[in-house]
């Protein structure tokens, strides 16, 4: 039995819009739409959209916060809306943007709080934070107010938080947005442990392609409140033809560079953009540039998951499709 | 299943209450990180309310009587309701940061919580420092009680303390639905002001000074003359302005009980509603 199903979800939304001095319009939205997908027990799934594609409804259905409008919504043999406190004790969330870390107070508060919240017993917190605090390597940081951490320790902090009480679903709303590299690395690494080692599932979403790519082995794409590709990470590159950009700045204002394997897109002064296939290397191109162009500096751009994705529409791709 | 790893959940009230507990705890020590902001708060809060009782004893410096209550009674009627208040406000009255919490998607954090949300929210930014004015209200209160001319007979004794569990859970009430009115309009935090604190200002003062229309609109709308002004009238042997039956004296349990139910229901009711809209 799948640990995630969506059976037909749909959830509206009523939207008021005024209509001149006094009339009011009522619009119905759909905010997702026949969706359905299963999610097996120890998957790392990313979740991926545009802003406004149904992302966050999702999730709020999957957690019990917002009750569906249709379909049926089962998270690990619970029905999350009706029994939204006892899915609490199954699921872990982390909100990017939102810490739910007690902002004055030492780290070390709380996870104390968590303990007593979660109401998990004294052992099990104690080796579940341990862990925490040596993978995360939080130890140092325990008796920091948490207002005084940077962001990339907080976020750190609270997903420690998310997982002290053994859930089974982590749902990471942008885990990595604006960290530094490092501490990207490091998220990245322990949610890898997390589900490899413990066989938490995860269901992550982000905009970030590079976070997939290292921890997801499936991909969903929703837009429209539909999944319109669910797969690989290669297969969507695939169907979406993404490209590359190559950003090159050169010693003097040229004429748009005319390289093999490449097409400029953008030109402004001495910087142009050049776009390649994603599958390809950059070097040639890279290499011919530089032979015939006078090179200053360049950097190479991976392609924003919203560029793939409206490539795939571009593209006219068929939805859904389910590769590997 | 996962369950069988936690302890069996407690009683649902019980656990609501250690829940805001637990929290209301967190915030004090929250507060206590800024030591000197939480000693000038809490002075600052004293003297302001301080400044409420002083201008009623500047009134009574130049007349002896308001409607017919002598200055004792007035400061029975001025301690009671700042009492009721006062507590109120202290246990559950940042619940008016809902409105906030909603528009910042904040709530969210607490309803993935396994704790109910209604717990979590009345001890919202809990302040210890709110505690100055239900201590100054007992000052004034045992004051009061010095001076009345009343036969303390064992039911008038009694209904001091039963009137001032019942206003203040009056008051937790109308603290509780008011802001459930910020689940449909965003910023609807001053109209649950006016029915609190305005409220309290309002029975601060005899019903004799009062509109008719308006004394019936807190005996028979919101509840607040259950508060102080009906048990009054029968602990300090006035007489009632409506002319209502001697039993809604007695009838503050009652009241507070029917206004927590309602309460209640409006919370449950609004927490749907915001499930179902996602605002």
């Amino acid at each position: 039995m799948a640990l995630i199903e969506v059976d037909n979800v749909s959830r509206t939304f009523t939207v008021r819009s005024r209509k001149g001095r006094l009339r009011r319009e009522k619009r119905q939205v759909n905010a997702v739409d026949g969706l359905t997908f299963q999610v097996a027990e120890g998957e790392c799934v990313g979740y991926v959209g545009p802003n406004g594609a149904g992302k966050s409804t999702t999730v709020k259905m999957l957690t019990g916060i917002l009750v569906p409008s249709g379909g049926r919504l089962r998270v690990a043999g619970v029905d999350p809306s009706r029994d939204r406190v006892r899915l609490a004790h199954r699921i872990g969330v982390v909100f990017g943007q939102r810490t739910t870390l007690w902002w004055d107070l030492p780290l070390r508060d709380s996870y104390e709080m968590a303990r007593r919240i979660y109401r998990i017993p004294a052992g099990r917190f104690r080796a579940n934070l341990d862990r925490c605090l040596e993978l995360l390597d939080l130890g140092p940081l325990m008796d920091t107010p948490v207002r005084q951490l940077s962001l990339g320790q907080r976020m750190r902090g609270d997903i420690a938080a998310a997982l002290l009480h053994d859930p089974q679903v982590l749902y990471l709303d942008e885990p990595t947005i604006g960290l530094d590299v490092v501490s990207r690395n490091r998220v990245r690494q322990f949610l890898r442990e997390v589900n490899t080692e413990r066989g938490t599932t995860v269901l992550l979403t982000t905009h970030d392609l590079t976070d997939i790519e290292q921890l997801c082995s499936r991909v969903m794409v929703i837009d429209h409140g539909r999944v319109v590709y669910d797969g690989g990470l290669e297969g969507l590159h695939a169907v979406g033809e993404s490209e590359r950009t190559l950003v090159v700045d050169l010693a003097e204002p040229c004429p748009p560079i005319a390289v093999e394997g490449a097409r400029v897109v953008r030109v402004d002064g001495p910087r142009q953009w050049l776009a390649f296939p994603a599958a390809r290397s950059a070097a040639p191109v890279v290499a011919a540039v530089a032979a015939g162009y006078p090179l200053v500096d360049l950097s190479v751009r991976e392609p924003a998951i919203e560029d793939v994705i409206s490539r795939m529409y571009a593209g006219e791709v068929a939805a859904p499709v389910r590769v590997g | 299943m996962a369950d069988d790893r936690f302890p069996a959940p407690p009683g649902r009230l019980w656990w609501g209450l250690r829940v805001w507990w637990m929290t209301a705890a967190m915030w004090t020590r929250s507060a206590l990180a800024y030591r000197t902001s939480f000693v000038l708060m809490t002075v600052g809060n004293l003297a302001i309310t301080a400044m409420d009782f002083v201008i009623i004893a500047v009134m009574f410096h130049n007349i002896h009587s308001m409607g017919g209550w002598d200055f004792h009674q007035v400061a029975f009627l001025y301690a009671t309701s700042s009492f009721a208040i006062g507590l109120a406000d202290m246990l559950v009255g940042s619940i008016d940061a809902l409105g906030n919490r909603i528009r910042q998607g904040t709530l969210d954090g607490i309803m993935v919580r396994p704790a109910p949300a209604l717990a979590q929210m009345a001890a919202d930014r809990f302040a210890l420092r709110r505690l100055g004015r239900p201590l100054q209200a007992t000052v004034i209160l045992l004051w009061s009680l010095s001076g009345l001319r009343v036969q303390w007979t064992w039911d008038r004794m009694l209904m001091v303390p039963g009137l001032l569990v019942c206003g203040t859970a009056i008051f937790v009430a109308l603290f509780v639905a008011g802001s459930c009115l910020q689940f449909w309009v965003a910023d609807a935090a001053e109209v649950q002001n006016s029915f609190t604190f305005g409220g309290a200002t309002m029975i601060q003062y005899p019903p004799t000074v009062f509109a008719r229309e308006l004394v019936a609109g807190a005996v028979f709308g919101i509840p607040l003359a259950f508060v102080n002004w009906l048990p009054a009238l029968h602990i300090l042997g006035q007489s009632d302005p409506l002319h209502l039956p001697a039993v809604l004296r007695f009838a503050s349990p009652a009241a507070a009980a029917l206004a927590l139910a309602a309460a209640g229901l409006a919370w449950r009711a609004g927490l749907r509603a915001y499930r179902s809209t996602g605002s």
